[in-house]
């Protein structure tokens, strides 16, 4: 087998196994715990008002079903992959009698759109300032965007989204501070609907970019200050090739691809921060809808985002798995 | 030890402020064990006081004294981080030096685990984790499930370092003594590992401190444990923003941004410190 | 009138293409208060004449390699030059490395090229071969990209390589394919100075032969000088016209090969020559005694001294010039006395 079917091969196997152990483990964080989920919402919905007790034990059984959690723990994990092969979370308690997944699919196109754009803008972004740094190292200019990105790096997506909704949505009130498009705008591709959707995106897709930019620029610039010194690049500066062109196809060309790497193992965490983001900014992406499944204790909601979001990571992961043989002839061409 | 630190607060500049950031950070969280009041208690004080000589950093809705509360807040977040920090040390220790040590099947299929985990998404896992635990949720339990999702990236880098240890000479000479694989792993390799767990470690802080404000904010933490998110979280909860109780949200955010201000400088000049290439360019520079 | 003419072309004919002066270039470190200076090229003067070929020798870690990327402008700090020149002499156009940066880097691969030690990875990775071509090439010669394309064709014929490596990844090619590539970029454009640092390092044998050779006759046909680098006498003895032998960054001996290797002035080069195997020699080859000099801090007076077997006080206290002797230059307090010996 040559390598690049093995490379796919490897790929694929890894994609399946994370699919197959986050769900396994979504299963069992939910299967293993103190609580139970049944009587936890038998409770919550008990607590509203009155309920005799024939009723609470009808609710109780539908629940169950409800939830897969009748017969042993082999038949509800069975019963919970059929269920994510369905794509079918049950109804969402809070927002009974919609399904879960229609919630989902209501959610997820905000949640794509924004992590596409804010990932696309950081990672360019990050990788060009911290290439250019890495390669111009004396230029004081890159020196202090470099410095800013990189203290911003470390704070916490919450704290940077939040002292940018106190800048631009109180102290100096320029853009809209909640949700994803003004309320009484009909969507579609009007001049004022996009509009509205490019404003309400901004501070949420800023604070996603200011969170990620400095770990890119970092690694991006301690690639090129290591691959300036690689043989290829000294002997093209040997060899009289003009600045321009070393840094574009000799320094920044090989610096990317574990950059691309790199993009691909951040996701995960990248969601988190979208997570945070949305909730924030009340965002209405599938991040907010899992902390609002959260407060208003939405058992099957919970459980379909979890699911839904680790499978999506995955699925994002893998594209950028088969992009990067496109870059790297050593993998596409063994 | 000292003389390692004695130098670069000489040499430097970045280690020397973060340095001194962490230290203040650190003795004003100290100074909680000192407080004049209980850091649980509330309605003590007047509330809504604005920062005043008697109140320096003024006083919550829920009349507690900001400054107290944050003392305490940030000793209690510092030791989220840092029982995270150690826990999942250990994990990506023994599986980054095994699977580095052992190589070809073994290796393969540890790294193939270690990637999984890298590709679940943290957040999603730990919020589920804390849904169906609900009120069950302490902070220890938070930090062992932080610890389990933490140690993955950490594993691959000092699985690297061990991986480039094994061909040496020296271990060829330690297995040919006889010494046993954990013997050789302690006692011949954890001092070449050791520069990167240091490193890594000082990363791992400041993401399980971002982590436990993350979720504190969110609420979904031991509420009454003062924390800085959860400073953040009462305050949302009492509309402190549009009240106008600026001290309440301002002054955590200010200290935990100094916080991880000083940490990231701590730990970038480390880097340096250790890694020969940087400090190569450094001299050239 | 002719005269003048004749008289000029005469002058440049017998004006050296490369002219090393004073030449000192030191690693100077300073970090976390440790102050270090390495005196890798310590005071080296040479000079090399039009169709020549030069080739410095020495141990590990001599300055022998310091010395040819200092040549070369090939230094990064902390590596830095001290003091002395290195002027070129292109077409009786003079060059100085370190004081015509721009100009020099204009003259790089027209005049002066250059083959680095370890060749396997000067190749970019993730281009094709005929990028690297172009982008050293192209501007120099004038052609257009189709005549562009057939010379370099027909110059890696020439040097015996399939014309369709350009078309692939480095990766896609052996070590021994991957090193005559790189001759065959160093010699496209027929530079009048060639530099080479290690060429047949990490080569085996028989690619070493053919790299030698290869090499030899690209320059006949050129006419181009070349300066290069190895530890490997065998290589020197194959096609050096002349030698430099170095020790702890300076230069301690240089004359014609033949002389060099049968009439050695200096003590270490007389070791070095000795300690060569001989075809019929059952002689027990006898080793240095102590190490080579840490460079941070150098022996006093003549540097070789603690390991000279010939060593007097004066050695101690002294270091000795470099200067004419017989048909090359010595630098050696008892240069007579070594054929004695």
């Amino acid at each position: 087998m040559d390598g690049f079917a093995k490379y796919l091969v490897r790929r694929f196997f890894q994609f399946f196994l994370v699919i197959f152990l986050g769900v396994s483990l979504a299963f069992l964080i939910t299967n293993l715990s103190p609580v139970d989920p049944v009587e936890q919402s038998v409770s919550l919905m008990t607590s509203f008002g009155a309920t005799d007790p024939r009723s609470v034990e009808l609710m109780r059984s539908a629940l169950e079903e409800l939830y897969g959690l009748q017969g042993t723990m082999l038949d509800q994990y069975l019963s919970f992959w059929g269920r994510v092969l369905r794509g079918d979370f049950g109804p969402s308690l809070s927002a009974f009698p919609t399904p879960v997944m229609s919630l989902i699919m209501g959610a997820l196109p905000w949640t794509i759109g924004l992590l596409t754009l804010a990932l696309i803008i950081t990672w360019s972004l990050g990788n060009l300032l911290g290439a250019l740094a890495g390669y111009y190292r004396s230029n004081v200019l890159l020196k202090l965007s470099g410095a800013a990105v990189m203290a911003l790096h470390p704070v916490p997506a919450y704290i940077i989204g939040l002292v940018l909704l106190l800048a631009f949505g109180f102290i100096w009130p320029v853009l809209p501070i909640s949700g994803g498009a003004q309320m009484n705008l009909q969507p579609g591709f009007t001049f004022e609907y996009i509009r509205s959707l490019i404003l309400h995106g901004t501070l949420p897709a800023l604070t996603l970019v200011l969170v990620g930019i400095g770990s890119w620029f970092i690694s991006m610039r301690s690639l090129v200050s290591n691959i300036v010194t690689d043989d290829h690049v000294v002997y093209a500066e040997l060899g009289g090739v003009n600045s321009s062109k070393i840094f574009s196809q000799y320094v920044a060309r090989n610096a990317l691809l574990p950059q691309l790497t790199g993009l691909a193992l951040s996701l995960g965490n990248v969601f988190g921060g979208a997570v945070i983001t949305e909730f924030l900014f009340n965002y209405p992406g599938v991040g907010r809808l899992l902390i609002q499944g959260i407060y208003r204790g939405d058992y099957s909601l919970v459980l379909g985002v979890t699911t839904m979001s680790i499978i999506s990571v995955a699925v994002a992961v893998f594209i950028i798995d088969l992009l990067y043989p496109l870059i790297d002839p050593r993998v596409r061409l063994g | 030890m000292f003389k390692i630190l004695r130098d670069l607060l000489r040499y430097n500049i970045e280690f020397t402020i973060g340095f001194i950031l962490t230290l203040a950070i650190f003795l004003f969280a100290l100074a909680h064990f000192w407080a004049p009041m209980p850091d649980t208690a509330i309605y003590l004080l007047p509330p809504d006081m604005p920062p005043s000589a008697e109140y320096w950093f003024g006083t919550t809705s829920r009349g507690q004294d900001v400054l107290w509360q944050m003392s305490s807040a940030i000793w209690n977040t510092m030791l989220f981080g840092l029982s995270v920090t150690i826990l999942s040390r250990l994990f990506a220790v023994a599986v980054g030096m095994i699977s580095g040590y052992l190589g070809g099947k073994w290796d393969e299929f540890l790294m193939t685990i270690n990637d999984t985990m890298i590709a679940l998404p943290n957040i999603p896992i730990l919020l589920l984790v804390y849904f169906v635990m609900r009120d069950q949720m302490s902070w220890p339990v938070l930090a062992l499930t932080a610890a389990l999702l933490g140690w993955n990236y950490d594993a691959r880098l000092i699985r690297s370092v061990t991986l480039s240890l094994r061909n040496r000479e020296f271990t060829r000479h330690a297995v040919f003594a006889g010494m046993s694989v954990p013997q050789i792993l302690v006692r011949q390799h954890l001092p070449y590992v050791m520069p990167v767990i240091f490193f890594t470690a000082m990363n791992n802080l400041i993401w399980a401190i971002g982590l436990e404000v993350t979720l504190s904010v969110l609420g979904f933490s031991d509420i009454n444990r003062p924390t800085i998110g959860g400073m953040i979280y009462w305050a949302n909860q009492h509309q402190a923003i549009i009240a106008g109780i600026w001290w309440w949200i301002a002054f955590p955010i200010i200290a935990v941004v100094l916080l991880f201000l000083g940490l990231f400088l701590l730990a970038i000049s480390v880097n340096e410190y250790i890694d020969p290439r940087s400090r190569l360019s450094r001299m050239g520079a | 009138m002719l005269a003048a003419v004749e008289n000029k072309s005469a002058s440049v004919e017998a004006k050296p293409v490369l002219r090393v002066e004073g030449l000192k270039a030191y690693y100077q470190m300073n970090y976390f208060g440790v102050r270090r200076e390495v005196r890798a090229v310590d005071d080296v003067s040479l000079t090399i004449k039009r169709n020549e070929i030069y080739g410095i020798a020495g141990e590990s870690s001599s300055g022998k390699s310091s010395l040819i990327k200092t040549i070369a402008g090939a230094i990064t700090p902390p590596l830095r030059v001290v003091e002395g020149s290195v002027k070129f002499d292109f077409g009786g156009k003079e060059l100085d490395v370190y004081a015509q940066r721009p100009a020099m880097k204009a003259a790089r691969w027209k005049h002066l090229s250059y083959v680095m030690q370890g060749s396997m990875n000067v190749l970019n990775p993730v281009r094709k071969v005929k990028h690297a071509f172009h982008d050293f090439a192209f501007k120099h010669m004038g052609l257009s990209e189709g005549e562009f394309r057939a010379r370099v064709e027909s110059h890696l014929q020439r040097i015996g390589l399939d014309p369709r490596v350009l078309e692939s990844y480095p990766h896609q090619l052996s070590g021994g394919m991957r090193q005559r590539l790189t001759i065959g970029l160093a010699t496209v454009c027929e530079p009048e100075f060639i530099i080479a640092d290690e060429p047949t390092t990490a080569l085996d044998v028989l690619v070493q032969q053919d790299v030698l050779a290869l090499i030899k006759g690209v320059q006949q046909r050129m006419g181009s000088s070349i300066i290069f680098v190895t530890h490997d006498m065998t290589v020197h003895a194959a096609i050096a016209d002349r030698i430099g032998i170095v020790y702890a960054g300076r230069l301690v001996e240089e004359g014609p090969t033949l002389d060099v290797f049968q009439r050695p002035q200096h003590p270490y080069t007389a070791h070095l020559i000795a300690s060569l195997p001989r075809i019929g020699d059952t002689r027990k080859r006898v080793a240095l005694g102590g190490k080579p000099p840490n460079l941070a801090d150098p022996p006093s007076g003549c540097r070789f001294h603690p390991r000279c077997p010939l060593a007097v006080d004066k050695c101690k206290s002294e270091n000795p010039a470099l200067l004419p002797r017989n048909s090359g230059r010595v630098a050696c307090w008892r240069a007579g006395e070594v054929e004695a010996a």
